[in-house]
């Protein structure tokens, strides 16, 4: 047993393969699946599990996405790495048409315990099919969970709630943040909730929602903006579906500012759906407009300074914030 | 082991429970794509199974939880989207699930069942449990990829699968012939290292010993078969589909009606055996089970909007403020 309040520092890639497994160790169902797995942060759990649970697939996205369903369907819980979030659209037949659809089409007969892992691989030089962040694409989705952590212990304790789920959870983890070190729970039983905003910095002025990797950026952001006597609030969202409306409308109330910062493309993001919310149900708490920091409608390029400037930056969310306070 | 008596009777049963079935929906509710023509495929396989082991369909879908044994009047409420149709009218014609009898999907996406099968064979293999998983499919549905993914995955990890094809000879108006590079669809199983075996899916009792022999081979370890049923729809592609060409000739419709009925040719074999006058017990019962199906089905309640929200989630999401009530 480890102490209640005990920690250790960790990335955020080693708190993930730790979520794993301390999950595989408590409840034998839980099988991990994807392609080359021990590359990508496994290999360890290779020395204590059996090979039955853990599975090198071949190069079969959609089918080996569709044997997790099978699987969850039939008494497993299956975590399934789809290592690059771009590669989710060769697996979106299952994951839409099958995990997300089958307990609704069954009439509740069924359940889909399933967890799809999968990473954005942006800001790293590897151009427009390996660098998207389609989250918006599955927010779309009724019938899954989309959860988005952002810090070391929220990618663990996040990833054991939604293995522990009985619903498909689809997480999306950010490369940007895989060398992130912090102390995180060791706690066996450490759970992030599904569905909670996490409030990172109090302030009256402005409130910013941020998404994932643009979390550093919006608390550097806030830093500087203090200095100039401007408080933000800064919501690290964590969770996208469901989404924690109660949080920023609440937030809202008291600063009567938002932005949001979102890295998928601006248009359908995830940015443009809090927007409407926030219309829709704290019009009339807002000064002034809502402001969306997103990517633009281009593509990722291969340049690394091009693509840098297509993200969410401190001076990105700064600009925003002045041009409506 | 070749059937019993009893068991014989029980394939027949399941035969005609499919024929009358689909008969009643084009007298009353002329919806979907119709298994006349398959049964002998369909239920000389379901009788190779265990009520444990897991099936997956296809949108041809009333054959298979009536081959597997479902209850009838849930199925049939389906059909008339009512809520105590065995999905509570949300799936319908093409998605008739009975969970109860290891049905995990009918999939109306053409070659989406070939992971799920697969899926649950893997289950099978990780709890150390000796069910298998059959995976029905058509001949059309062979030209996806995830036909070859998941039968390559189903080889590799030796899991408990049945692939058994329903191949009627045409995907809506396309042939065979016209969409397969090898016309032979028990062949491809070479290229995954596993056998293939086709079979005359007009003949029920052949259809299940060649199944069975699959079983046993899955449930021992030795990893999956596919089977090719050779068979013919009689209808047309779906009920309520038009369609404007003569892609299949009168004749040859004709030919397979009169001379290739599953139905005719295993009431025939029974004959032989002298089991004409339980032959004939059962088809009074099944038309009662119909006919009671029927009815149980109109007098049925709709389901309600909040049915919607109830099955989306086992730990619940809730209905966002006003959406319940559109
Ligand atoms: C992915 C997908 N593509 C196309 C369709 C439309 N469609 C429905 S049934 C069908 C033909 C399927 O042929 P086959 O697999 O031989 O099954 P059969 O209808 O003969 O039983 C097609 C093209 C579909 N439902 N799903
Ligand atoms: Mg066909």
């Amino acid at each position: 047993m480890t102490m209640r309040n005990a920690t250790q520092k960790l990335s955020y890639l080693q708190a993930i393969v730790e979520a794993q497994r301390e999950e595989m160790r408590r409840d034998e169902r839980v099988i991990l699946m994807g392609e080359d797995i021990a590359v990508y942060g496994a290999q360890s759990l290779f020395d204590e599990f059996d090979n039955k649970r853990l599975r090198n697939t071949p190069i079969s996205e959609n089918s080996f996405v569709g044997v997790g369903v099978g699987a969850a369907l039939t008494g497993l819980r299956p975590i399934v790495d789809l290592t690059i979030a771009s590669f989710c659209y060769l697996a979106s037949d299952q994951i839409i048409n099958q995990a997300a659809k089958l307990r609704f089409m069954t009439g509740a007969q069924l359940a889909v315990p399933l967890v799809v892992r999968t990473s954005t691989f942006y800001n790293n030089r590897t151009a427009a099919q390996h660098a998207d962040r389609p989250y918006p694409l599955f927010m779309n989705t009724p019938g899954l969970k989309v959860l988005a952590p952002s810090t070391a212990s929220d990618a663990k304790g996040l990833l054991k709630a939604a293995i522990r789920d009985d619903d498909p959870v689809v997480i999306f983890e950010d490369i940007n943040l895989w060398g992130k070190k912090e102390e995180v729970p060791t706690d066996e039983d450490f759970l992030v909730p599904i569905g909670k905003a996490a409030v990172r910095r109090e302030g009256g002025d402005v409130t910013i929602v941020s998404i994932a990797g643009c979390l550093p950026h919006a608390l550097s952001a806030a830093d500087a903006l203090a200095k100039d006597g401007v408080e933000a609030e800064v919501i690290d969202l964590r969770t996208i579906v469901p989404l924690d409306k109660e949080t920023i409308l609440t937030s809202v109330a008291k600063t009567g500012r938002l932005i949001v910062a979102d890295n998928s493309h601006k248009v359908g993001s995830v940015a443009s759906e809090i927007a409407a919310v926030v219309s829709e149900e704290g019009f009339e708490s807002l000064k002034r407009p809502i402001q969306r920091v997103a990517a633009p409608q281009v593509h990722v390029p291969y340049n690394a300074a091009l693509e840098k400037r297509l993200f969410v930056s401190k001076d990105r969310i700064i600009d925003a914030v002045r041009a409506i306070t | 082991m070749p059937l019993d008596r009893a068991q014989q009777l029980e394939m027949f049963r399941r035969m005609l429970r499919i024929r009358l079935f689909e008969e009643a929906l084009i007298a009353h509710n002329p919806v979907g794509h119709l298994s006349i023509g398959q049964e002998g495929a369909i239920a000389g396989a379901c009788m190779a199974l265990r009520d444990d082991d897991y099936v997956t369909g296809t949108h041809r879908s009333h054959g298979h939880p009536i081959g597997k044994g479902a209850e009838i009047g849930p199925l049939m409420a389906e059909i008339f989207g009512k809520r105590t149709g065995i999905c509570k009218g949300l799936g319908g014609s093409m998605h008739l699930t009975d969970t109860k009898l290891g049905l995990i999907c009918e999939s109306a996406i053409v070659g989406g069942g070939f992971p799920l099968a697969t899926g649950a064979g893997l289950s099978a293999q990780v709890r150390g449990s000796d069910q298998v998983s059959l995976c029905f499919f058509g001949d059309g549905a062979v030209n996806q990829g995830t036909f070859s993914e998941s039968v390559n995955m189903g080889a590799v990890w030796k899991l408990p699968v049945i692939y058994f094809c329903e191949n009627n000879g045409y995907a809506v108006t396309t042939p065979v012939e016209k969409s397969h590079g090898q016309p032979e669809i028990a062949r491809r199983a070479d290229g995954y290292g596993i056998p293939g075996v086709v079979v005359d899916g007009q003949d029920a009792e052949a259809v299940h010993a060649v199944t069975l022999e699959a079983v046993e081979r899955a449930r021992a370890g030795e990893g999956p078969t596919l089977i090719e049923a050779k068979t013919y729809r009689f209808d047309e592609h779906s009920n309520r589909l038009a369609i404007p060409i003569e892609y299949r000739s009168k004749e040859e419709i004709e030919h397979h009606r009169n001379e290739r009925d599953p139905i005719t040719l295993y009431r025939a074999v029974l004959q032989t055996r002298d089991l004409l006058s339980e032959i004939e017990a059962i088809e009074a019962e099944v038309r009662t089970t119909i006919d009671e199906a029927v009815e149980f089905a109109k007098a049925s309640p709709e389901p309600e909007m909040s049915d919607l929200w109830d099955s989306m989630y086992v730990n619940p999401i809730s209905a966002p403020a006003g959406e319940g009530e559109l």
